[in-house]
């Protein structure tokens, strides 16, 4: 038996080397039927039972950085694998973005180079150079906001700026709103998941204090405001909130990314998370194809596996919010048990550009000393 | 005849420097290599960086830019925190140090607070931090006890993580290095000067005034003074405490260094420890007169 499936892997293995030999660099991978590397949507590869056939023939799909737990990607790996008889290789779980178009970089024209990548937006639109067009079947349910019109990038799950907190160590169990945290129940429990002045996830900690004191995604001073008052209340503990201190009881209270809150539930029983209304604050990772893949079609039939209604709700399952979550709603088709576990907003989430991220970092930085020093 | 052996005498002599000379030089080059090494070269790294911009132009910006209001401030929450808790520990050390010269020179006492001072003044940093959370932390051993009798040490919010807390944590290093530093002068105080006072009519006031009090001095001011740069260039210890924000100088020179939000500026970082050298640099010049003042009484 396993003798059996060693000769089957070494033959498939034998066989995409072949075809990809074949087709050399001018056509890229793929059958006669599709060419992969080259097709900007399943239609230009031929349709869905071609760009399946064209990627089993390739056997492989070496994705990077995308731990298993981290947003229930280990569903989406096994049912892939499992569904399509396809080799996943997961390279450096724990990679950073840069990190990962890092390795696009280094291990060009090898065939351990990731055919795709999920990075945060703004090492995706540093890199786009190395990107292909694609456009997955499901396109129109993203919003045009979070992709990039010729299909460079496209945005894949996140979540909301939140309020994590142990019910058990606050006044009263639960969070209704941000001026909450300013009582006296609160001594030494609040923290940022960072240093705002270099940690991006603190910075935007602070900007959503902003948008739930009169603030906006242009005018961070409102929230450098609150901190300064919390930290005059004596609320504010100088420091980094991590899975650590929450377990050990010194941050109670974090303002993080919802995706990321909710895994303190296996530390703290009880966690919960608190996101304010009209202070919806969104960050969501970003996918792209490389365009040298070493498994052109492998690396298109998985981002359509991953935009699919099940590549879509194994997200969801994880706690992340993903990108056609409004549509699959609309659709019926979301996970509705999953989604009742997602902390509750209400309200439309911003997303800051670039450009406002960098300028309210530099408020941030200018003034953060003064305001909790 | 005399005249003739003269220039022989000489050249022997001179053949005989000449092969000496390179042996001599040979003792001090390691001293000179390490402190050109680690010394010279990094200081003369951040002094050249100093003056480049972030494209690597030639720019005095650096330093008209450590006028700007946040950079004051972490200066003097390191000036504050450095002259707090050199004056405490100074006195508090030279107590401590009074107490051990004067009891039994070879006894248990002075051998057990010697070494343990020998200890605790490098005693800084991950572990030193570690200790005091584990002690009286928010959620400390101590601090969770007393709070079950009833007793809250932090009713305003946890101190340990403010200016005090920083100051009394250092407080545990700057003791134990004024004891080591403050003993061979009190050591060099001859009870011979106080029995002559006595002789002459004076009383114990009149001693320390008169005499021990303007001996001592140099001593003591020059070891306040090294206490100062000690707390002033303290990095490890402040970082482990408090995670983020620049609090105090060495802080935010690491700031400025790492960001990914775009807000990193080298340049500046460099310039802010160009201007901590040069404090420290004034401050140990001042400790070294002041010893040089001191050992002329006290050896």
């Amino acid at each position: 038996m396993k003798f059996a499936s060693f000769t089957r892997h070494v033959g498939v293995a034998a066989m995409a080397f072949l075809v990809v030999a074949a087709c050399g660099g001018t056509s890229g991978g793929g059958n006669a039927s599709c060419v992969a590397k080259s097709a900007k949507s399943v239609t230009e590869c031929g349709g869905m039972d071609a760009l399946v056939a064209a990627a089993k023939a390739e056997g492989k799909l070496n994705i990077i950085a995308t731990p298993p737990d981290w947003a229930n990607y280990g569903a989406s790996i096994d049912a892939f694998a499992a569904k399509y008889g396809i080799k996943i290789t997961s390279a450096n779980p724990n990679g950073s973005s840069q990190e990962e178009v890092d390795a696009i970089k280094n291990l060009a024209g090898t065939s351990s180079a990731p055919d795709v990548v999920d990075v945060g937006l703004s090492v995706a639109l540093a890199n786009t150079a190395l990107f292909a067009n694609y456009k997955v079947a499901t396109w129109n349910d993203i919003p045009d906001s979070q992709k990039e019109a010729t299909g460079l990038w496209w945005q894949d799950y996140g979540g909301n700026m939140g309020v994590g907190y142990d019910p058990s160590k606050i006044p009263g169990g639960s969070i209704s709103s941000i001026q909450d945290l300013l009582g006296s129940g609160f001594k030494s429990k609040v923290a940022l998941a960072g240093d705002p002045t270099k940690s991006n996830q603190a910075l935007n900690g602070v900007l959503m204090a902003s948008l739930a004191n009169g603030g906006s995604v242009t005018d961070v001073s409102k929230g450098v405001d609150f901190f300064h008052s919390l930290k005059a209340a004596g609320n504010y503990v100088p420091i980094i909130g991590t899975a650590a201190t929450v377990k050990a009881g010194t941050t109670p209270v974090v303002f993080e990314w919802d995706y990321l809150s909710s895994s303190h539930g296996k530390d703290v029983s009880g966690w919960k998370i608190f996101e304010p209304t009209g202070a919806l604050l969104a960050n969501y990772y970003t996918q792209a194809i490389n365009k040298e893949a070493p498994h052109p079609a492998a690396a298109r039939l998985w981002e359509e596996y991953l935009f699919s209604d099940d590549g879509q709700n194994n997200w969801l399952k994880g706690g992340a919010r993903p990108v056609r979550q409004a549509a699959m709603e609309k659709s019926g088709k979301l996970d509705a048990a999953a989604a009742a576990k997602l902390p509750k907003v209400t309200g439309t989430p911003v997303f800051p550009t670039a450009d406002q991220q960098t300028a309210a970092g530099t408020y941030v930085k200018a003034h953060w000393s003064s305001a909790v020093g | 005849m005399s005249l003739a052996g003269t220039p022989a005498v000489n050249t022997a002599a001179r053949s005989a420097r000449s092969g000496r000379l390179p042996l001599t030089w040979l003792g001090v080059a390691p001293f000179f290599v390490f402190v050109g090494l680690f010394l010279l070269l990094p200081t003369g790294i951040i002094a050249a960086g100093s003056l480049g911009d972030k494209d690597g132009h030639l720019t005095l910006s650096n330093f008209t830019e450590l006028q700007q209001a946040y950079i004051i401030k972490s200066f003097l929450n390191s000036a504050v925190i450095s002259i707090a808790s050199a004056l405490v520990g100074a006195l508090a050390g030279a107590l401590s140090a009074y107490a051990v010269a004067t009891g039994n020179p070879r006894g248990t006492l002075r051998r057990i607070v010697t070494s343990a001072s020998g200890v605790f003044a490098q005693f800084g940093g991950v572990t030193l931090v570690f200790a005091f959370l584990a002690a009286i932390g928010p959620v400390g051993l101590l601090r969770v006890l007393l709070q079950d009798h009833g007793v809250d040490i932090f009713p305003n919010g946890v101190w340990l993580y403010d200016m005090s807390g920083l100051t009394l944590i250092y407080m545990y290093f700057q003791i134990p290095l004024m004891v080591l530093v403050f003993l061979p002068a009190l050591d060099g105080i001859r009870p011979q000067w106080r029995e002559a006072t006595e002789s002459l009519g004076g009383t114990t006031w009149h001693y320390w005034r008169y005499v021990a009090g303007p001996l001592l001095a140099p001593a003591f001011l020059g070891c306040t003074l090294l206490l100062f740069a000690n707390a002033f260039s303290a990095y490890a210890t402040a970082a482990v405490l408090l995670t983020q924000g620049g609090v105090i100088l060495p802080l935010q020179i690491s700031n400025l260094f790492t960001s990914e939000t775009g807000q990193a500026q080298p340049g500046l970082a460099k310039a802010l420890a160009l201007a901590m050298i040069a404090i420290v640099t004034i401050v140990m010049l001042l400790y070294t007169l002041l010893q040089r003042r001191t050992s002329r009484w006290l050896r």
